[in-house]
């Protein structure tokens, strides 16, 4: 991966560039979105994901889910509020 | 903890529970989970309430996870009823983006809705409001809305299927109290949804008012949270909040702008 002051600014063999809440991230091909949780300490049971723009909604999906370029995610919880 | 002595489970007995949608709740106090000093005071401030709604918000994972923010760690979804809602939502497709988020997250398909109309009073967009209720209704969503004092909005809102209408007592965050109890005593009268009053109690006197204007129930969060005691405030709510439904139901005495002696006037020494 190539970055310039945090942020991906171009893919390189065998990675893909996906953007994960709004920053630019690049990640091994043929990473799964499980892989990526996992790379990211989440677990999936405690998020929800949406993927351009689509809710993912079945958790066991996600083992199979490849990752592609240019993918949009947002990893969101609940967080305090009133 | 520290305030062991503030929860109690003494408690006026309701003769008629709250109950929206067919749910029935355990107390008409409902509760934010923002703002406070730490997890900790939230979760004592929250038992001290009594509260069973609990309001959470929608928002990305900080992936950096500088600190432990996410709010199910300290909260049991079994113990409370977790409301998610749209605070931050400036129209109604955020709005409806954020519920369908938080209905995956798997505790249930109520939100409390909010599509807010300006930054700086965070007074509701009511258009959106009502556009945003209609087409999560149709999805099965259980709409409470959050909405202003106006009545005609209010009725828009119960004919759009809202299982909750919930006027603020004055802007969100602003601690003044119920401004217009006119408004909200009319809004009471005329919907046959319960109505919650939403934002704006700054401490327990405001509370107790507002529940004597016979509404259903309250939803606070920063009138116990930026209390220099947090936990002791949200003791003193659950017992202005159940006070303010005892004197509704009691109801007052008139108002007269005379007195009116309270012991015998007959029986007084002779001169």
């Amino acid at each position: 991966m190539i970055e310039s002051g945090g942020i991906v600014t171009e893919a390189v063999a065998g990675e893909v560039v996906l953007r994960v809440n709004g920053t630019y991230r690049s990640v091994p091909s043929g990473w799964t979105l499980a892989k990526l949780l996992a790379s990211l300490e989440l677990d999936a049971r405690t998020v929800v994901v949406e993927r351009n723009g689509t809710i993912l909604r079945d958790q066991s999906s996600f083992a199979s889910l490849d990752l592609a370029a240019d993918d949009s995610l947002e990893i969101v919880h609940f967080v305090g509020g009133g | 903890m520290a305030h062991a002595d503030l929860i109690s489970t003494a408690t006026l007995i309701d003769p008629q529970p709250l109950v929206i949608a067919g749910h029935e709740f355990r107390s008409r106090l409902m509760v934010g989970t923002g703002k406070y000093a730490s997890n900790a005071q939230m979760i004592d401030a929250i038992e001290a309430s009594g509260a069973e709604v609990v309001t959470v918000a929608v928002r990305r994972v900080d992936l950096d996870r500088s600190k432990d923010e996410a709010i199910l760690h300290h909260l049991d979804p079994d113990h409370f009823f977790l409301l998610a809602n749209t605070a931050g939502c400036f129209n109604a497709s955020d709005a409806i983006r954020y519920a369908r988020l938080a209905r995956a997250a798997g505790f249930n398909e109520w939100v409390k809705l909010e599509v807010i109309g300006d930054q700086q009073t965070l007074l509701p967009d009511t258009i959106g409001l009502l556009q945003a209720t209609k087409t999560l209704v149709d999805e099965g969503f259980k709409v409470l809305a959050y909405t202003n004092d106006d009545l005609i909005t209010a009725l828009k809102l119960e004919d759009a299927g809202a299982v909750a209408v919930m006027p603020l007592a004055s802007p969100i965050g602003s601690g003044l109290g119920m401004l217009n109890p006119y408004a909200i005593r009319t809004i009471k009268q005329r919907l046959s949804v319960p109505v919650i009053v939403d934002a704006g109690v700054g401490t327990a006197s405001d509370a107790c008012i507002v529940m004597e204007q016979g509404v259903d129930g309250i939803l606070m969060n920063t009138g116990i949270a930026a209390a220099q005691d947090p936990i002791r405030m949200a003791a003193a709510m659950k017992v202005a909040v159940e006070a303010g439904r005892h004197a509704y139901l009691a109801g007052r005495m008139p108002r007269r702008e005379v007195a009116v002696p309270s012991s015998p006037t007959a029986g007084m020494l002779g001169s």
